[in-house]
């Protein structure tokens, strides 16, 4: 097995997923496949590969430091399901 | 107790840059703004809006390298730093992980006695800064928190230190210098009661004498220097008297409350330390070539030590004047400006160190609102120079410039200054208190010298300060020993 139940259990838990344990099984046996096809790299020598962070060979995507103007309130709170003067309002976060 | 044990410490700084705008976004910087009103879809994380690096963010972080004799990495990438929270909008934080775009630096301290230390930097990343949320206070609002996006998306650097500071003091030595730099540069405002110069101390305890290291807790975001001392020197005590009791320390955030001067773990979050950084895919590699760094060379500002050194070289001042000059860059700027236009090295230093220090203190503001300007300052003396006003007649001078933000000819012109050098009146004056006062003749002239000093006052009084103090001196010793 690549990936143990326990993992994708921890997995889910950092993404804030709450699987039920049947799906937990599916996906488990799902990842390990995926897994173990990744690992068909195994096969390449990639000693003197560096890691590539991007596949393409651009770099230096830089933007001046002008200003720009804001969208605005309204539509800055548009998708909040409440908004309290000006602020979206949510579960309280700390005790 | 204390020398039973060795304290570590090693320091986060999270500096907040001064560009006019975010880091992958046009969006404001300014502070202060009404919530929410400086967003847009990048900073808001809408759907499929992209993020655009801040060429200027990227200058800022090479001047901070150079400035603390950092090696500038030849390419560096962002990467997410994934957790949840609601000031978080991306559900991830654009950071720099494993090749940030400075490493390997130094700052050196000084200490008391004069000896000085040389403190590690491992590395100085780029990131975003996150929202704000702030905490319903009323019990309609008690169950929920309020979240403003401004400051999301700001752009900090994180400056790490390596664990050499061993005690309080020298955290703040540190954190001192590092602050005048990075104010020297102009990439931080340096406010920390705004939040520009935020800090996250990595504290622990080891036998003196081990080499390992013992388990270290980190205190967070803690934003004046006196709190930092406070927090340091609490959790050094905490762990001690853990490790005495046969206790562990347990590796942990915490939180400083300066209301109370104690630390508090932050139970609960040790599993959203798994952070799972990964490339961002939606930002392309930095490359910072070596044409890009000679730039920044260019337009490094002169750095404390060296401007300390260059007043004591050319402007011939002490040491400790240098330092107090020095201590602000606005400062140093107003002092190097009065010199540049006046010439004498001390004579400036004195009174910048005097009247125009004093000035600021009483009114608790800074040199940037100093209302006598370098150039009135420099006009002035140079009135004293030619004889125009003398030393004293120059304290009035300076209150009243400082108070109508005229320039010294003015108010030497409109209040009759100009100090009287024409023997014939000031003869005249010394004549008139002589007749006024026969007794302090005779003692003088029966060897009581000390009298001699009543009538360089009498006759000062007379002129309203105006005379000139050696014409009226010599002239004075003539009439007394003439007769």
């Amino acid at each position: 097995m690549k990936i143990s139940l326990e993992q994708v259990r921890k997995v889910a838990t950092l993404a804030r997923l709450a699987l039920p344990e049947e799906e937990l099984h599916t996906l488990t046996g799902q990842m390990d496949a995926i897994l173990s096809y990744v690992d068909k790299l195994d096969e390449l020598d990639v000693a003197d590969i560096v890691p590539t962070a991007h596949a393409v060979p651009v770099e230096n995507a830089l933007r001046a430091d002008e200003e720009c103007p804001s969208i605005g309130l309204d539509k800055a709170l548009a998708n909040a399901p409440t908004a309290v003067n000006g602020c979206f309002r949510v579960p309280r976060v700390i005790e | 107790m204390l020398s039973k044990y060795e304290t570590v410490i090693g320091l986060e700084v999270h500096v907040q840059l001064t560009t006019a705008t975010k880091i992958f976004c046009g969006c404001s910087t300014r502070f202060g703004a009404p919530p929410n009103s400086q967003t847009c879809p990048v900073c808001l994380a809408l759907p499929g809006a992209l993020p655009v690096l801040n060429g200027k963010a990227v200058d800022f972080a090479i001047l901070a390298g150079l400035a603390t004799h950092c090696r500038i990495a030849p390419r560096s990438i962002f990467a997410r730093k994934n957790y949840f929270y609601p000031d978080l909008p991306k559900g991830y934080q654009i950071s720099q992980y494993e090749l940030p775009i400075c490493e390997h630096g130094h700052l050196d301290i000084s200490l008391e006695g004069g000896a000085t230390k040389r403190i590690g930097i491992t590395r100085i990343h780029m990131e975003e800064d996150a929202g704000k949320s702030m905490h319903g206070e009323t019990p309609e609002t008690s169950a929920s928190s309020f979240v403003d996006l401004n400051r999301a998306g700001t752009p900090l650097l994180e400056i790490v230190s390596e664990p050499d500071m061993r005690s309080p003091e020298e955290a703040i030595a540190y954190l001192k210098k590092l602050h005048q730099i990075v104010v020297y540069l102009g990439v931080c405002d340096g406010n920390l009661e705004q939040g520009s110069f935020r800090c996250d101390a990595n504290v622990s305890v080891r036998p003196r004498g081990q080499e390992a290291f013992g388990t270290r807790a980190e205190i967070k975001n803690i934003n004046s220097f006196r709190f930092i001392k406070q927090a340091i020197e609490y959790e050094v005590e905490r762990q001690i008297e853990l490790v005495e009791n046969g206790e562990k320390v347990v590796q942990e955030t915490r939180l400083f409350d300066p209301a109370t001067g104690v630390t508090r773990s932050m139970r609960g979050k040790e599993d959203a330390h798994d952070y799972r950084y990964f490339p961002d895919p939606d930002l392309v590699p930095l490359v910072v070539d070596e044409a890009w760094i000679a730039r920044m060379r260019e337009q490094m500002p002169e750095l404390p030590e060296a401007r300390r050194a260059r007043f004591v070289r050319d402007y011939g001042i002490p040491e400790y004047d240098a330092e107090v000059l020095t201590a602000e860059r606005a400062l140093a700027d107003y002092y190097d400006a009065c010199v540049k236009l006046h010439g004498g090295g001390k004579v400036c230093a004195n009174w910048v160190m005097g009247e125009v220090i004093r000035g600021l203190n009483e009114q608790g503001i800074g040199i940037a609102e100093c209302p006598v300007r370098p150039q009135m300052l420099a006009g002035m003396l140079q009135r004293i120079d030619d004889g125009t006003i003398s030393g004293k007649i120059a304290k009035t001078v300076f209150d009243e410039m400082w108070r109508s933000g005229r320039d010294a000819d003015t108010i030497i012109a409109e209040k009759g200054l100009k100090q009287v050098t024409d023997t014939g009146a000031i003869e005249a004056i010394i004549d008139e208190i002589l007749a006024a006062n026969p007794g302090q003749v005779e003692e003088y002239r029966a060897g009581k010298e000390k009298v001699f000093g009543f009538f360089v006052g009498q006759v000062m009084k007379a002129s309203k300060g105006k005379a000139n103090p050696a014409a009226v001196n010599d002239l004075l010793k003539k009439k007394l020993a003439g007769g």
